[in-house]
C-alpha cells in the first residue's frame, strides 16, 4: 500500500510526459507529411528545405 | 516523368488542359505575406512522388535568387516556398523545366486543418487515459478490496475526467446539436450512455462501491475516436486531392485602362465596361463582347459544343471559356457575380433538392436503436424496483444494460467500412468526399451522362490519318506542333515521317489556322476557306466546323482533315456494365444533334437529347426523380453543376470545372471512364458490409442485453463484449478487397507539352 502512493503518480506522470511529448510532436507539424518524412531517410545530406513545416 | 517508372504512382492524370503559366501578379495575389517583404507561396505539384522528386525539387528552387526556403510535403503533394523581394522568382519555369507540372493553390483553401488536430487530439487524451484507467481496473478485477479499491477508483474517477471534457465534447456537442433540431443521431445514445456510466461509478466511488465503469465509458470514447479520426481523414484526402487540381476558373485579368495602363484586377473586382486583355491559353473571366483580335475559343466545359469556334470582333462570350490560339481584348458587360458562372452557382442552390432529404443509415439506424435501448433499460429499472424495491439495485443494472448496449460496434459499424472502401476507390483514382456519397450511389438505378469531356475527351482526334499521304500528313504535323488549336494537337501527334520539307517560318493566324514557309512554297494548314484560296469551296466565312480543316500547298488544297470528339477510354465498357447492374443510361449533351447522334451510336445509349440548356438538365433530373428514380449524374462543365446538384449522387472527372468538382461526390483522376461503374460496384459492395455490421452489433446486443437485464454483467464482462465486438466489426470490414485492378493503371499518353521547349531529363 505504501509503495503504491508514489508509484501511481509515478506512472500517472510518465503518461502525462509521454502525451505532452505526443502533442508537442503534433503541433510542431511532424505529423504534417508521413510520406515525406519515410522518403527523407534516404535523402544523403539533408541540407535543403530549411523548416517551413512548423507554421505559427 | 524524371524518376519511378510511370504507373508507380497513383499519378493524377488530369487531361492537360492548355494552362498558361500564371502571371507574376497572380502568384502575389496567392501569395501569403510573413511580413516584412517575405512572402509564402504554397504550389499543388501533383507529379511529386518520391524521395528523389524531394531533393530534386528543394535542391532546384534553393538554387533560385531570392528563394528563402522551399519544402515538399509528399502527403499532400504540395511544395512551399519562401521568398523575398519585389519580383516572383520564376517557379513554374524551374519546375517546368524539370518535368513537373505546377499549380498554384489558393491560400484561403490552405486553412489548416483544426478538427483534425482537434481530433487527434482527442484520441491521444482518450488512449492515454484508457490505458491508465484500465491498469487500475485489472487491479480491481483481480481482486483489490476495501480502501485499495476504492483509491483505485477514485484514480480512474480522476483520470476520467479530462478525458471525458475534452475527448467526450465532440459527441456531446454533436448531440446537443441533433437534440436542438429534434433529429437522433448515432451520437445521442453515445453521449447519454458515456455520460450516466460515469455518474453512476462517480456515485458507487463515493458509496464504497463494488463495480464501477470508467474503463468502460473512457475505452468507448477511444474506439469511436479512433473511428471518427479515420473517418475524417478519409474525407481530407479526397478534399486535399481535388482542391490540388489545376484551376480552371480565372483569378483575375488584366485591364486596360484609358490611359492606357495595364493593371491585373482580381476578378471580384471587375467591373462592366472595363476593358480586359485575354492572352491565348487564358480563361475569360467575366461575361462580355470581343473588341478586337481574332482567335478560337474551346466551348465544352461551358456549354458542352465540342467544336472549337473561331471568333472575332463583336462575339459575345461568357466567363470561363477558355481562348485557345490568339490574345482578345474585350470589354466586361457583367461583372464576375453576375456572370455565367455565378448564374449556374445560383441555379445550383436553387436545384438543392436531391439530397437534401437523404439521412444516412447509421442515423436512421440510432433512430429507431436509441428509444429502444433507453426504453429497455427504464424497463429494466422498473422491473427490478418491483421485484427488490432497492432502487440502488435497480439502478445499477439499469445503467449497466446502457453500458453493453452503447452502440460501440454500431458507431464503427459504418465510418469503419467506409473508411475502407474510400481507400480502395483512392487507389484505383477515385475520390470519394464523404461517406453518405456511397450509401447514395448505392442505391441508384438511373444514370444521365453529359457527353463532352465526360463521355468523351473533349478533345477532337484525327480519323482519317489512313487516308492521307504520309507526306502530307507529317508536313501538317509539323506545321501543327506550334500551335495550341485542338484540331492542331490531334494532328501534331502524327509527327514522324523524315521525307516532308523543312520549315522556315511559321505564323499562326489565330481564327484561321497557320502558315508555313517552307522553300518557296506557302503551306497553310486551317480552315477551308482561308487555306485553299485558289479553290474557293464555299466554305469560307463559315466557323470551321468538323471536316473543315485542310492542308494546302500555294493554295491547293493537298489533304483534308476530318476529326471526331473521342469517346473517353473504356466509355462503352463502362456503360455496358452499368446497363449490366440493372442502370438505365441517358445521355443529356448541350451539343449538336449530330454529334450527340454519333456518340450515342458508339456506345450504345439509346436515350440522348441533343442541345440542352443547364436548367433542362435539371428539370429531366428532377422528372426522374419525381417519377421515383434516384438518379446518378456524370458530369464535367459548368453547365452540368446544377444538375450534379439536383441529383440523388453526382460524378465528376478530375477535368471538370471547379465548381462542378466542388459539386460532385465523386471525383475520378483517371482517364478510364470505368471509375463509374467501379465506384457504384464498391458502394453496393460497402452498402452489404455495413448491413451486416449493423446486424452483427444487434445479434451481439440480443445476447448481451438478457445478461445485463438479469443483473449479471460486471465491468470485467463489458470491457470484454464491447472490446470483441468492436473489433468483429472492424475484422469484417477489412474484408472489402479491392477491384482496383479492374480500373487500367494510367501510362501517361503520349503528347507533346502544352510548354514548347521544356526538355525533360
Amino acid at each position: 500500500m505504501t509503495t503504491l502512493v508514489y508509484l501511481i503518480p509515478v506512472a500517472l506522470f510518465l503518461g502525462a510526459l509521454g502525451l505532452s511529448g505526443f502533442l508537442w510532436a503534433l503541433r510542431s507539424g511532424q505529423y504534417e507529411d508521413l510520406d515525406g518524412a519515410a522518403e527523407r531517410i534516404l535523402i544523403d545530406q539533408d541540407d535543403t528545405g530549411k523548416d517551413i513545416g512548423r507554421r505559427k | 516523368m524524371s524518376c519511378c517508372a510511370p504507373g508507380a504512382e497513383m499519378a493524377l492524370e488530369v487531361a492537360a488542359t492548355v494552362s498558361a503559366t500564371p502571371s507574376s501578379d497572380e502568384i502575389k495575389l496567392a501569395s501569403r505575406s510573413l511580413g516584412g517583404d517575405l512572402h509564402q507561396t504554397e504550389l499543388s505539384v501533383p507529379m511529386v512522388h518520391c524521395g528523389a522528386c524531394i531533393q530534386a525539387i528543394e535542391a532546384a528552387l534553393g538554387k533560385v535568387e531570392n528563394v528563402e526556403a522551399a519544402r515538399v510535403n509528399l502527403s499532400t503533394k504540395r511544395v512551399s516556398i519562401r521568398w523575398h523581394g519585389d519580383s516572383v522568382p520564376p517557379f513554374f519555369a524551374v519546375l517546368g523545366r524539370m518535368g513537373y507540372q505546377a499549380h498554384l493553390f489558393d491560400p484561403e483553401i490552405h486553412e489548416k486543418d483544426k478538427t483534425l488536430s482537434e481530433l487527434i487530439r482527442a484520441v491521444a487524451v482518450a488512449g492515454f487515459a484508457a490505458g491508465n484507467i484500465m491498469l487500475l481496473s485489472v487491479s480491481v478485477w483481480s481482486g483489490a478490496e476495501g480502501p485499495t479499491r476504492d483509491l483505485f477508483h477514485w484514480l480512474s474517477a480522476l483520470i476520467a475526467i479530462p478525458a471525458l471534457a475534452f475527448a467526450g465534447g465532440i459527441y456531446f456537442r454533436s448531440a446537443a446539436n441533433a437534440l436542438r433540431h429534434g433529429r437522433m443521431n448515432m451520437d445521442v445514445p453515445i453521449a447519454v450512455g458515456v455520460s450516466l456510466a460515469y455518474a453512476m461509478s462517480l456515485y458507487e466511488t463515493v458509496n464504497h462501491g463494488e463495480h464501477a465503469y470508467f474503463d468502460a465509458s473512457v475505452s468507448l470514447l477511444f474506439f469511436l475516436l479512433i473511428g471518427r479520426t479515420l473517418d475524417h481523414v478519409m474525407r481530407e484526402r479526397a478534399r486535399t486531392a481535388v482542391n490540388g487540381l489545376s484551376r480552371l476558373a480565372a483569378r483575375g485579368a488584366v485591364v486596360l485602362r484609358d490611359d492606357g495602363t495595364r493593371e491585373y484586377v482580381p476578378v471580384a473586382e471587375l467591373m462592366p465596361r472595363m476593358r480586359l486583355l485575354i492572352a491565348a491559353g487564358e480563361r475569360i473571366p467575366v461575361d462580355g463582347d470581343i473588341t478586337s483580335g481574332n482567335s478560337d475559343l474551346d466551348c465544352s466545359i461551358v456549354s458542352g459544343e465540342s467544336a472549337p469556334k473561331a471568333v472575332s470582333a463583336g462575339t459575345y462570350v461568357q466567363a470561363g471559356i477558355l481562348n485557345l490560339t490568339g490574345p482578345l481584348t474585350m470589354r466586361a458587360t457583367a461583372a464576375a457575380k453576375d456572370s455565367f458562372l455565378a448564374e449556374m452557382v445560383r441555379l445550383m442552390e436553387a436545384a438543392e433538392g436531391g439530397r437534401s432529404h437523404y439521412r444516412r443509415i447509421a442515423d436512421r439506424v440510432s433512430a429507431l436503436y436509441a428509444p429502444v435501448v433507453h426504453l429497455a433499460a427504464f424497463v429494466t429499472f422498473l422491473g427490478w424496483m418491483v421485484a427488490s424495491g432497492d432502487w440502488h439495485r435497480a439502478m445499477t443494472i439499469a445503467i449497466a444494460v446502457l453500458i453493453i448496449t452503447c452502440p460501440c460496434a454500431l458507431g464503427l459499424a459504418v465510418p469503419i467500412v467506409q473508411v475502407v472502401a474510400a481507400r480502395r476507390l483512392f487507389e484505383a483514382g477515385v475520390m470519394v468526399k464523404d461517406g453518405s456519397a456511397m450509401e447514395r450511389l448505392a442505391a441508384i438505378d438511373t444514370a444521365v451522362f453529359d457527353k463532352t469531356g465526360t463521355l468523351t475527351m473533349g478533345q477532337p482526334r484525327l480519323i482519317n490519318a489512313s487516308e492521307i499521304d504520309p507526306t502530307m500528313l507529317a508536313m501538317a504535323a509539323d506545321m501543327a506542333a506550334h500551335s495550341r488549336h485542338p484540331f492542331s494537337k490531334a494532328i501534331a501527334a502524327y509527327a514522324g515521317f523524315a521525307g516532308e520539307p523543312k520549315l522556315d517560318s511559321v505564323r499562326e493566324e489565330p481564327g484561321f489556322g497557320i502558315e508555313a514557309i517552307a522553300g518557296n512554297d506557302i503551306w497553310r494548314l486551317g480552315r477551308r476557306g482561308w487555306a485553299g484560296w485558289k479553290a474557293r469551296t464555299g466554305g469560307e466565312g463559315k466557323i470551321g466546323g468538323y471536316g473543315g480543316t485542310v492542308l494546302s500547298k500555294n493554295g491547293s488544297i493537298v489533304g483534308c482533315f476530318a476529326f471526331e470528339d473521342a469517346p473517353r477510354s473504356d466509355a462503352r465498357a463502362a456503360i455496358w456494365q452499368l446497363k449490366d447492374a440493372g442502370v438505365s443510361v441517358d445521355m443529356l449533351s448541350g451539343d449538336t444533334e449530330k454529334a450527340c447522334s454519333e456518340v450515342a451510336g458508339t456506345l450504345g445509349i439509346e436515350n440522348f437529347v441533343p442541345a440542352v440548356l443547364p436548367s433542362g438538365k435539371v428539370e429531366w433530373i428532377e422528372s426522374l426523380t419525381r417519377a421515383g428514380h434516384k438518379v446518378l449524374m456524370v458530369g464535367d462543365g459548368l453547365n452540368d453543376t446544377p444538375a450534379l446538384r439536383a441529383a440523388h449522387v453526382s460524378i465528376a472527372p478530375a477535368s471538370a470545372a471547379d465548381i462542378g468538382r466542388k459539386a460532385a461526390d465523386f471525383v475520378f483522376l483517371r482517364e478510364s471512364l470505368l471509375a463509374v461503374p467501379l465506384a457504384m460496384e464498391m458502394s453496393r459492395k460497402a452498402g452489404r458490409l455495413i448491413r451486416q455490421n449493423i446486424a452483427i452489433a444487434i445479434v451481439y446486443n440480443a445476447f448481451a442485453v438478457p445478461i445485463a437485464i438479469l443483473g449479471h454483467v460486471t465491468p470485467l464482462i463489458a470491457a470484454v463484449a464491447m472490446s470483441a465486438s468492436s473489433l468483429i466489426v472492424i475484422a469484417n470490414a477489412m474484408r472489402l478487397q479491392a477491384t482496383a485492378n479492374a480500373i487500367p493503371e494510367v501510362t501517361p499518353t503520349r503528347r507533346r507539352s502544352d510548354v514548347v521547349g521544356v526538355a525533360r531529363p
